[in-house]
């Protein structure tokens, strides 16, 4: 894994016959009518490389027939796919492995696309993992960029590897099609134009109930309330072991209520069971990318930052001056956060009470 | 009922250091360990051993020091243990990882047949989350990723029901075996081997299995069975600039606050209104 490898050999050339593959694909994960947003954001990065190669952009949407369906496949259309597959059979309502990963590999050995994105979700690494093995080909897990190196139109998939200590970019030259499944939160979300249209290709996947052997008996939601929306706030205010103890947190809570945010944490204060774990931010939790993250307390460590360092304004409150977190932050406070953090509550509170007057 | 768990030896991530001039992992004096994904498995395996007499093989692919991660595995309880080496496996990618470990897994059938193969969630040096769902393509084993909760075993249907997380919620998934199981982080914790575990773990003699003894292809396994090409290896760069510190006269925290709020508003100038609308929401 450590020493980039010379191209030659028969890894390094694609083969004749693969050259019939093309097109930028998205299977478009959609659960009860709901469509994962980590699709959409690949739809918008599959334009893009698409463009780069002059190729058609696809969507894949399967499920069952019906109104959630066909709505999905225009919004497909409206986020920048030319081209919606729409794979449809009573035996697709919930994702299982085996129906959906039977009806994927017919799919692509059909079409013959040369790039299928997923999502680095529970459905797109459990499908993915099955159908590159089905389709024999590789597969570059949890990437965080994509790109294509023009001299031999190839996708090139990054992904942090060793706990994000080091990036490696991963290449697919001889098989197709090339895979790769994508963080939620990585690539910006694209604008919709629901004006756009495309081609509708239907396809109707012989299925038989009978001989799919896993059963799905109940689908248990997790109640929406106890769940932080971390990955779609638009501010977090994020705490780190600086805070001391687990009384201080009502600070950064206090903050977050004045600023309608949500609070994120350091995987420490997870693990001290400060707060849940669908609160901690990094490598190991949540990747997000609000306009506004607040931290404070927290050191920077890499995989920290590689969870937060996409958002678009970072302010950092540590007490040490020479912090990581301040070589990535745009603003630092040096300063006490229990302190600073009262204090922000306060001026932000003020500062959003003469706003809201004035509006 | 026969269960295998996979296992890999890993490097510990939390030890790793890179080289501050050649950009490379400095590997040396990095304490190996059992994948810690592996563990919430293996635990599940032994569970299911106490509750119907199953036996647990552990298998692992890798060079010759990786005995250790089994002789470890054997002392929790596991009864006894593959290690799949050759030289000619360096270099395998997920595909080919997977196709090797099915390979032994089919030798091991010989003997009895595997009602369930358990697979890591994922490795946190490679990190993929693949091989599981590979091994259990090749095998055409029912395949139940993420599972929180085994709730049943039923030998005498041979079935099995478990949950299984998804997005915005938990399936619950009833089979039939043979399947492959991937556990959730968290679920259980691995536990303490008996005595009697750590004297037999020392005492078990080793399955050693080389490519010849069970890999029928030899192309599909190392680096001419890998699709992947690593073409780049490099560390993040940092940022251009550092942050632009934000201070005041003897740094009282409210005025600190007070030019925080207004270079925030200054550099976002968006941002504000989006924070009424926030508010207004009743966060
Ligand atoms: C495999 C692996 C995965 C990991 N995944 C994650 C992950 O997903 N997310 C994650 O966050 N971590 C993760 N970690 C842990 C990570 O390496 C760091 O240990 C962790 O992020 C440090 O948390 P912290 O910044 O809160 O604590 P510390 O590193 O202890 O930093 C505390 C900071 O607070 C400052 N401070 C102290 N007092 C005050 C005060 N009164 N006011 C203001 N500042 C103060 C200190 O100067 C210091 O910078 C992972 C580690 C490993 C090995
Ligand atoms: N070399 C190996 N030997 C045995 N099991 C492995 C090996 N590599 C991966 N696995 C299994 O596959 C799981 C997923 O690995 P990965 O695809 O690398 O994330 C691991 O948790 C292990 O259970």
């Amino acid at each position: 894994m450590s020493q980039p490898s010379k191209p030659q050999g028969r890894r390094f050339q694609l083969p004749e016959h693969l050259k019939v593959y093309q097109g930028v694909w998205v299977i478009i994960e959609q659960e009860r009518g709901q469509v994962h947003s980590v699709s959409w954001e690949l739809v918008g990065e599959a334009r893009k490389l698409a463009d780069k190669l002059g190729v058609e952009v696809g969507a894949v949407v399967l499920g069952a027939e019906g109104p959630d369906l066909n709505r999905i496949c225009g919004e497909s259309f409206g986020y920048g796919a030319d081209v919606v597959y729409k794979v449809t059979h009573p035996c697709l309502k919930d994702y299982r492995t085996e129906p959906y990963s039977k009806v994927m590999t017919e799919v692509v050995n059909t079409y013959k696309p040369e790039i299928v994105l997923l999502g680095a979700t529970t459905l797109g690494r459990d499908l993915a993992g099955a159908i590159a093995t089905t389709l024999t080909t590789g597969l570059t897990a949890d990437c965080t960029e994509l790109d294509i190196y023009a001299e031999n139109r190839s996708l090139a998939a990054t992904r942090p590897t060793f706990g994000g200590t080091l990036l490696c970019t991963i290449q697919t030259l001889a098989y197709r099609p090339q895979m790769a499944t994508v963080r939620p939160r990585v690539m910006a979300m694209p604008d919709r134009d629901d004006a756009r249209v495309g081609r509708v290709i239907e396809v109707t996947p012989t299925l038989v109930e009978d001989e799919i052997v896993t059963k799905v008996l109940n689908f248990i939601p997790d109640s929406a309330q106890n769940e932080a929306q971390l990955a779609f706030a638009d501010v977090i205010v994020s705490a780190g072991k600086g805070l001391g103890k687990p009384e201080n947190m009502k600070l950064v809570w206090d903050l977050a209520k004045v600023l309608g945010a949500e609070v994120g944490a350091s995987r420490p204060l997870v693990q001290a069971g400060w707060v849940g774990n669908d609160r901690q931010v990094g490598q190991t939790g949540k990747t997000v990318r609000p306009k506004l993250y607040i931290a404070a307390g927290i050191s920077g460590a890499i995989q920290h930052r590689v969870g937060m360092e996409k958002s678009d304004l970072i302010l950092a409150i540590n007490t040490d001056p020479n912090a990581t977190i301040f070589d990535f932050a745009h603003y630092g406070i040096v300063g006490d956060a229990l302190k600073i953090l009262p204090a922000l509550t306060e001026a932000f509170s003020k500062k959003l009470a003469v706003n809201r007057m004035a509006s | 009922m026969h269960i295998v768990v996979c296992i890999k030896q890993v490097p510990d991530s939390a030890q790793i250091r890179i080289h501050p001039v050649t950009n490379t992992i400095m590997r040396q004096g990095v304490p190996a360990i059992i994948n810690p994904y592996d563990l919430f498995s293996l635990e599940e395996a032994l569970r299911i051993k106490d509750a119907t007499g199953a036996r647990v093989t552990v298998l692992t692919m890798g060079p010759p020091m990786a005995e250790a991660a089994l002789r470890k595995a054997l002392s929790f309880g596991a009864d006894s243990a593959v290690l799949l080496t050759d030289r000619k496996f360096a270099g395998s990618d997920t595909l080919a990882t997977s196709y090797a470990l099915t390979s032994a897994i089919r030798k091991l059938e010989e003997e009895e047949p595997v009602s369930i193969v358990f697979c890591g969630k994922q490795t946190v040096d490679g990190d993929t989350a693949q091989v599981g769902p590979g091994i259990c393509t090749r095998m055409g084993l029912q395949q139940l990723t993420y599972i929180t909760k085994i709730e049943d075993v039923d030998l005498k249907t041979n079935q099995i029901t478990v949950q299984r997380r998804s997005e915005g919620g938990v399936q619950v998934l009833k089979t039939s075996m043979p399947c492959m199981i991937t556990m959730l982080e968290g679920t259980n914790t691995i536990r303490f081997g008996t005595m009697d575990d750590m004297f037999r773990a020392a005492r078990t003699p080793l399955k050693v299995w080389n490519k010849d003894y069970c890999v029928d292809d030899e192309n599909k396994v190392g680096l001419k069975g890998s699709p992947t090409v690593v073409s780049k290896v490099f560390v993040p760069k940092p940022r251009a600039e550092r942050a632009k510190f934000i201070e005041v006269d003897g740094g009282d925290p409210v005025a600190l606050a007070a030019a925080a709020v207004d270079t925030v508003f200054t550099v976002q100038p968006k941002l504000a209104a989006d924070l009424l609308g926030a508010a207004a929401a009743g966060h």
